[in-house]
């Protein structure tokens, strides 16, 4: 467990005994090694549920929409910068919110992890910067930062920008991070190798929106997938129409994305596509100079115009 | 074996508006292939799907009698993608019919019975079927007294006002006709369908059921107003809706506990419904 | 029931006279895991796996699937008049299916084959397909097949049942169709190692670690059941995609949907999940199901109560524990079958404090 827990369980019995929330939104501890599942308690004896370690990639952001309750979020990074997003674009109520932030050390992939073991795991302790892995009898160490989440890897921001209550000691940014390296080896295909790669890229999609539905943007009351007057995308699984669903997607989240990888951490089938947020989000920080979610004082780009604003795609 | 998938095809042979705003349309269909309409033999309180290629599919009652042969009838509101595309068809267009399907009003249970039908807005087509079937020389004496109440918002909206009217003339069958608010030239009652109900409908007991068919809140103060009158549950016939696909029971959507509308019902007792959830 | 050895130095030439009679399908390795394809020309199967992250359902259940189709153009006599598009009758063998995926498709028939009514598209694959299972030796830590009338070696649904034995494999021959096909083979000698089969069954069994109680199930009222005060706690945090159901091999629900190329309409049939908000959403904009909570619930009382309640087939699921290892928030079906089958309305909730 995290050294953050205590703050966190401390944090969470005051702020409910007090009544300044009607709820907490937070972990607790999962029935599989290497998951934990979001839930939420109402009452303060119950704060010893709530669990906090490196097995907490799911964006907490994306359970705050549409509520009636006050509610007290445990937030990370990425998930503050969604929460700043959430009250940018009116879906969630400033004072109605109470951020409980944690300074992040990055966020383990159970898929990395299991590759590197011969028979399934059985357990996954932590201790300090290391995991201690137990599978087919045998245990390993395995140096966190090597599992870490794609995501987290290249993460430059990894204290939460907004909160009410911080659980922990900031945490030193990483600077030295190329995020856009897996964009950059993409660009530099040609049309044909690039096009292959996204075939290939795609092809074990199976519509189920894991994707979408992980993801704290994607909020729509009705998704452009599901309207039928007039019908933009098929829903069986031609091709055309499942790239479709994840490049409109993709656009739909540029400029808000936040790169906090509940998507590739949802799909079932391992589908890396955070490649398309990752191009848009170089887009906007390139041509605009914006990243999502910093700031509660600035509209994102694609809500805003300047004159300024770079035009040579206009040939 | 049978594709249940597959429609019969059909051309539409007539089309009338059947409401003042235009919102409903009674749509007469022949089969292209005569054999098709025996294939398609009905009995009243079953529904259809009503098939437009490349468009979709809509599940609809069949407003038409088993006792009138060479077309059926389908009264649609428009709604939909589908229901919106069938109003804009013409006289002679193609398209296609599957069913029946659903399980009808239980006429076994109701013969010897005397019948009370309650009826709202745009939900009497299989109430009509039942009525017409009934009222049919051959079915008549079948059944003991008929009432009908039935009522919609403005004379305009009534479905099928020239039967309403000849049917009120008969001796065989009571009718009690009811608008909203008061309206020139209306000669029958006013008010909202429950307290006609409760003013006009016969008192329930072992011989007598009742068929309720309406939108939610006609239901919902209708029921009160039965059981009032001393309607047991099992003695309150309803017909149910739900989204559907393929109508017989197997797409799996349609379901409200253990039972699919569309294969186990629409037509339920109100004391099934009541040992359902509520997901309907 | 006939037992046959196949030497594994003759598995690949049993193949290869097999392939010219049916389509072969197998489980292949994608990246991080495996899948049941089409083998190609000179592919083997992969049997080293645990199971396959899909079900193979999809092998006689397409994912999506065109049925009927018609042309729009008027100057065609049978414009506008559907046709059935006919599959095609090649026979197909699927190698390597988990006994529990097998069992599985008896629990689908249950719905695509009925007295009332029968999908010629599913029965035309079911009739065309012969299954070869594979015994399961090294259950994972999600599966509970025994806790549901299954087991590492259940021979439900299948055709001829595979247990790898070293330098064999055991077939036991359980249908006409398995021996029409061990015959093509050419697998034909046979073996007395029952009491060697039965010894790795039972090992097979007490590796089994998931257990799952079923027993009261069918006797709790439906509705109280419905009305439990736990739903709330466990719908929190799924997100309502489609994984569960898309994996399950016991779900079956579907989507009829119409689509235009040109001039040609086509009816499709594609898999479709009551975790969607549009599953029950009518045009009115009325939604039966319009919450999280609402269509949470649906799917385990459909599948460990309406189902129960409805068929003598105990609970819709063959604990292959797909869901429990691929829902991206750890919603865990046996948790809340353990739930559901103890609850009785004195108990207080537990799940809050």
């Amino acid at each position: 467990m995290s050294e953050h827990i205590d703050r966190i369980r401390d944090i969470a019995q005051r702020l409910l005994a007090e009544g300044r929330v009607d709820m907490i939104v937070g972990f607790r501890k999962g029935t599989l090694p290497m998951m934990n599942e979001p839930c939420f308690i109402k009452t303060p004896t119950a704060v010893d549920q709530l669990v906090w370690d490196s097995h907490c990639g799911i964006n907490l952001a994306n359970y705050l929409v549409d509520r009636s309750e006050t509610i007290g979020v445990i937030a990370k990074g990425c998930d503050s910068r969604n929460i700043v997003t959430h009250i940018i674009e009116n879906k969630v109520d400033r004072d109605k919110i109470v951020i409980i932030g944690v300074p992040c050390h990055g966020m383990v992939d159970k898929r990395k992890i299991q590759s590197l073991a011969d028979a399934e795991i059985e357990a996954v302790a932590e201790q300090k910067d290391q995991l201690v892995v137990t599978a087919g009898g045998n245990e390993m160490t395995v140096p966190k930062k090597d599992v870490l989440q794609e995501n987290c890897r290249v993460c430059i921001h990894r204290n939460p920008v907004i909160y009410d209550e911080l659980a922990g000691e900031r945490t030193e940014e990483q600077s030295d991070v190329d995020r856009y390296a897996d964009v950059h080896e993409i660009e530099a295909l040609s049309p044909d190798e690039k096009w292959h790669f996204f075939e290939d890229l795609l092809a074990p999609c199976i519509r189920c929106y894991a994707c979408r539905n992980a993801c704290p943007l994607c909020y729509c009351p009705t998704c452009f997938v599901d309207e039928s007057r007039p019908q933009w995308v098929g829903k069986g699984q031609d091709p055309t129409d499942v790239r479709t669903f994840h490049f409109l997607r993709a656009f739909h989240c540029a400029g808000r994305c936040t790169d906090c990888g509940a998507c590739e951490r949802a799909c079932p089938v391992g589908i890396n596509m955070r490649v398309f947020t990752k191009k848009l989000e170089k887009d906007c920080f390139e041509q605009y100079g914006w990243e999502a979610g910093l700031t509660l004082d600035e509209r994102p780009p694609l809500d805003t115009y300047r004159l300024e604003d770079p035009q040579d795609f206009i040939k | 074996m049978q594709n249940p998938y597959l429609p019969y095809p059909v051309r539409i042979d007539d089309i009338r508006i059947a409401t003042e705003d235009k919102s409903l349309k009674t749509f007469k269909f022949v089969f292209l292939d005569p054999d098709d309409e025996d294939r398609f033999a009905f009995r009243a309180g079953q529904f259809a799907e009503l098939s437009i290629p490349g468009v979709g599919e809509i599940p609809i009652g069949i407003a038409s009698s088993p006792v009138e042969k060479g077309f059926v009838t389908f009264t649609v509101f428009r709604s939909g993608v589908v229901t919106t595309h069938l109003h804009n068809m013409k006289i002679g267009d193609i398209m296609g019919i599957r069913g029946p399907l659903g399980n009808s009003y239980p006429w076994d249970l109701l013969a010897g019975k005397n019948i009370l039908i309650v009826g709202g807005g745009f939900a009497f087509t299989t109430l009509r079927s039942s009525i017409v079937y009934m009222l049919d020389p051959a079915n008549r004496p079948k059944f003991g007294d008929i009432d009908v109440v039935y009522g919609a918002r403005t004379p305009g909206m009534l479905l099928y006002k020239d039967e309403l009217v000849a049917w009120e003339k008969r001796s065989d069958i009571n009718m009690h006709l009811t608008i909203d608010a008061p309206a020139e030239g209306w000669q029958y009652n006013v008010g909202f369908t429950p307290p006609i109900t409760e003013q006009k409908a016969p008192q329930g007991d072992e011989n007598t059921y009742a068929i309720v068919c309406g939108p939610p809140v006609m239901i919902k103060f209708t029921l009160p107003v039965l059981e009032k009158l001393g309607y047991a549950h099992d003695h309150i016939i309803m017909s149910l809706e739900n989204r559907m696909k393929c109508g017989f029971g197997m797409c799996g959507r349609c379901g409200i506990g253990k039972e699919l509308v569309c294969k186990d019902g629409p037509v339920f007792t109100l004391d099934q419904i009541n040992h359902t959830p509520r997901e309907y | 029931m006939k037992l046959v050895s196949i030497d594994k130095k003759d598995w690949e030439k049993g193949i290869e006279r097999l392939r010219p009679r049916y389509r072969l399908f197998g489980p292949i390795r994608e990246k991080t895991y495996h899948a049941f394809q089409r083998l190609d020309e000179g592919q083997l199967p992969d049997l080293a796996f645990a199971n396959t992250r899909l079900s193979p359902k999809d092998i006689v259940f397409p994912q999506s699937k065109a049925i009927l189709e018609c042309s729009l153009d008027e100057t065609k006599a049978d414009h506008h008049i559907m046709k059935s598009i006919a599959g095609d009758d090649t026979p197909q063998l699927v190698l390597g299916i988990r006994p529990c995926d097998a069992s599985a498709l008896t629990l689908l028939d249950l719905n695509f084959n009925t007295d009332e009514v029968k999908d010629p598209y599913w029965i035309q694959a079911r009739e065309k397909t012969t299954f070869f299972g594979l015994a399961c030796d090294t259950p994972q830590s999600t599966c509970f097949c025994t806790s549901v009338g299954g087991g590492p070696f259940d021979e439900k649904g299948l055709d001829v049942l595979l247990v790898d034995a070293d330098d064999r494999y055991l077939a036991k021959i359980l249908t006409e169709k398995g021996a029409a096909a061990m015959q093509a083979a050419g697998w034909q000698d046979e073996s007395d190692a029952n009491a060697l089969l039965e010894r790795r069954r039972g090992a097979a069994e007490e590796r089994i670690r998931s257990v799952v109680h079923t027993d009261r199930l069918k006797d709790i009222d439906i509705l109280r059941l419905h009305g439990a005060p736990f739903w709330e706690d466990i719908s929190f945090a799924c997100i309502n995609c489609g994984t569960c159901t898309y994996l399950c091999p016991t779900c079956w629900c579907f989507d009829i949907q119409d689509e235009v190329h040109q001039k040609t309409a086509c009816r499709m049939k594609n898999w479709d999940s009551c975790m969607y908000p549009l599953f029950t959403h009518h045009t009115s904009g009325h939604n039966p199901r319009g919450t999280k909570l609402q269509r949470l619930r649906q799917r385990f009382m459909h599948k460990l109560k309406y189902f129960v309640d409805k068929h003598d087939a105990g609970i819709m699921c063959v604990g292959c524990g797909r869901c429990v290892h691929s829902c991206p928030v750890n919603i865990d079906i046996r948790h809340i079958c353990n739930l559901m089958n103890q609850y009785s309305t004195e108990d207080a909730c537990e799940a809050q404090g």
